[in-house]
């Protein structure tokens, strides 16, 4: 797995920002600096998000690539049009990707019609489909399933991202329109997020990646902005409708394409209890179950530049004018370019303390030992989120007792032998008052 | 190690907290690589439990004993005990008051649940002392 959140060392502070807000405890701080454990990182971007010396960042492309390319296709995704300031036309945005060095533009939302089409035929004619049927357009959630609610594997849906759908067409496209061969054609995704980049580079359920690069929100902004100003007379590049384009934010994907029940939830906390529920039988009856790591859906990426709620209004104002869908299935629709192929989802578990299960109950008991002696003050010194971490790494070999401050201040206590090691150390680590 | 020991206090008429021993027990069998399908089956027997514990008995406590084979859960309260043993059994029938069902709870499926989802269940009850349900959940070699 390669993933495209990374740190910035010059700028790490080696606070505890980070390793708090993370949802799947995956990063801890060792010698000053933040480490991600790759096993654990899904690439949501919280942390990201809460840095607060922006050494967190996400690894997209830089501009100059375009040129390895004779042709080159930008994709923007549908929450970018949730970015700009008294937008009406998204055929300004669209008509400036061709101003900046683009030679064409196709719209993810085209992909995200396309999906629901399927996803709607699907859930009518498929009676053996699982319920409900998770959605797998949000690439965190998905890594999330697999590492954490391996059981429920089977129900995500094997519909392709929509970004992905619409990358293979305008390959094929245009490969015919320019006669130029498939490797020439440059296609960049322009992203919400650093998950949909780890996913676009390594597909969890296809076996190649059908995108050539990737470019978030915030890096072409700026180019676009400028961009949009001098143009008077947008060119008429717009080919999809309300559905599409309300994939970018939460419950546009369910409210728009599907009958029945559905489900849209937002934000990761939300989704790990909305799961738990799903994998022990709690939840009602749903259908479709969609599932958005960022707050508002993909308007909230942190690649993107305006406040996600902000966002989301803009783009339901907009899609207000639009028309339903103009992209449906196609009656010849070849399956490879829609769905999964023959690719299984893996599962990814991490939580397990050994394979076997007579060490495993071992070392749960000494992680119950430990959390007796450890203050449970969740305090973060030692570089792990909470004491509960800190003891289970202990357990697994990746940290010492001693990495505890309140555990090296009773052992100070115990060198000085009959002096009082409170005297030397800062207030907060000190004795209580009712201790003394 | 053979035998692993967890034990939890469930509080009583608190509906909002009922589900917690469930949730944490979930997660502790998950760390020990215990069968998905197995852990679902005692979470919802724990849960099952717990509901009953904080509807009828002013909560109680629960314990869970895991081994290689089979996981073991007792949940014991000093509630007003089961008059009627066949009657809880039987699925639908309920005595939870008024206020319980308004939240959704007393639906009788308490103990049939229990009984579906456990490979053992052993109720021994006390009019007036109290209830002690014992579950055992085999885990397939």
């Amino acid at each position: 797995m390669k993933h495209s959140v990374t740190l910035d060392k010059d700028k790490c502070k080696g606070c505890t920002t980070c390793i708090k807000h993370c949802p799947t405890e995956a990063i801890r701080v060792r010698r000053g600096i933040a480490h991600i454990t790759e096993e654990r990182c899904i690439d949501c971007g919280n942390c990201i998000r809460v840095c607060p010396h922006k050494a967190k960042k996400a690894v997209c492309d830089d501009f100059e690539r375009l040129k390895e390319f004779e042709y080159t296709i930008a994709l923007p995704a549908p929450s970018l049009y949730g970015q700009f300031r008294n937008l009406t036309d998204v055929n300004v945005v669209l008509t400036a990707f061709l101003h900046i060095g683009f030679d064409h533009v196709e719209e993810v939302s085209q992909g995200a019609e396309l999906a629901s089409s399927i996803t709607k035929h699907m859930l009518e004619n498929d009676p053996d489909l699982p319920k409900p049927l998770i959605s797998s357009a949000c690439p965190a959630s998905v890594r999330l399933i697999c590492q954490r609610f391996p059981k429920l594997i089977p129900h995500i849906s094997k519909v392709s991202a929509p970004f992905e759908i619409v990358a293979v067409r305008a390959r094929k496209e245009a490969v015919e329109r320019t006669g130029l061969p498939p490797e020439k054609i440059g296609i960049f995704f322009i992203t919400p997020c650093p998950a949909k980049v780890s996913a676009g580079r390594v597909p969890a359920g296809l076996s190649a990646p059908v995108v050539d690069g990737f470019f978030s929100i915030s890096d072409i902004y700026k180019r676009l902005l400028t961009a949009m100003k001098s143009i008077d007379k947008p060119l008429p590049l717009s080919n999809s409708g309300l559905i599409g384009v309300g994939w970018a934010h939460c419950g546009g994907e369910s409210n728009a394409a599907f009958h029945g029940q559905h489900l849209a939830v937002d934000g990761i906390e939300n989704i790990i209890a909305v799961l738990e529920d799903l994998e022990d039988g709690m939840l009602p009856q749903i259908d479709f179950l969609e599932l958005n790591s960022c707050n508002q859906g993909c308007v909230g990426g942190c690649l993107t530049v305006e406040n996600p709620y902000v966002a989301q209004t803009r783009i339901r104002q907009l899609i207000q004018h639009m028309p339903i869908s103009l992209n449906r299935l196609p009656k010849d629709a070849e399956p490879p370019a829609y769905m999964f192929d023959d690719k299984p989802l893996e599962a990814l578990p991490v939580n397990i303390l050994d394979d076997d299960m007579e060490i495993a109950m071992q070392k749960y008991a000494k992680i119950e030992e430990l959390l007796e002696a450890l203050p449970g003050l969740d305090c973060g010194s030692c570089g792990a989120p909470t004491c509960k971490t800190l003891a289970e790494d202990i357990v697994q070999g990746l940290a010492l007792e001693d990495d505890c401050i309140f555990r090296m201040r009773e052992r100070m206590q115990y060198l000085m032998g009959m002096g009082d090691a409170d005297e030397y150390l800062p207030l907060p680590f000190r004795r209580r008052d009712d201790e003394a | 190690m053979d035998k692993l020991h967890l034990h939890y206090e469930v509080e009583g008429n608190d509906f909002v907290a009922a589900g917690e021993a469930a949730g944490q027990m979930k997660r502790t069998l998950r760390q020990l690589g215990i069968d998905f399908e197995i852990i679902r089956r005692c979470s919802i027997c724990m849960y099952e439990g717990e509901i009953n514990m904080v509807a009828h008995a002013e909560g109680g406590s629960a314990d869970v004993i895991i081994a290689k084979d089979k996981v073991t859960i007792v949940l014991e309260d000093t509630g007003p005990g089961i008059t009627d043993m066949e009657l809880a059994m039987q699925e639908g029938y309920s005595t939870a008051t008024q206020d319980v069902r308004e939240l959704g709870f007393g639906a009788g499926m308490g103990l049939p649940n229990m009984k579906r989802y456990a490979d053992t269940l052993a109720v021994e009850s006390t009019p007036g002392i109290g209830t002690k349900v014992t579950m055992e959940i085999n885990i397939p070699a």
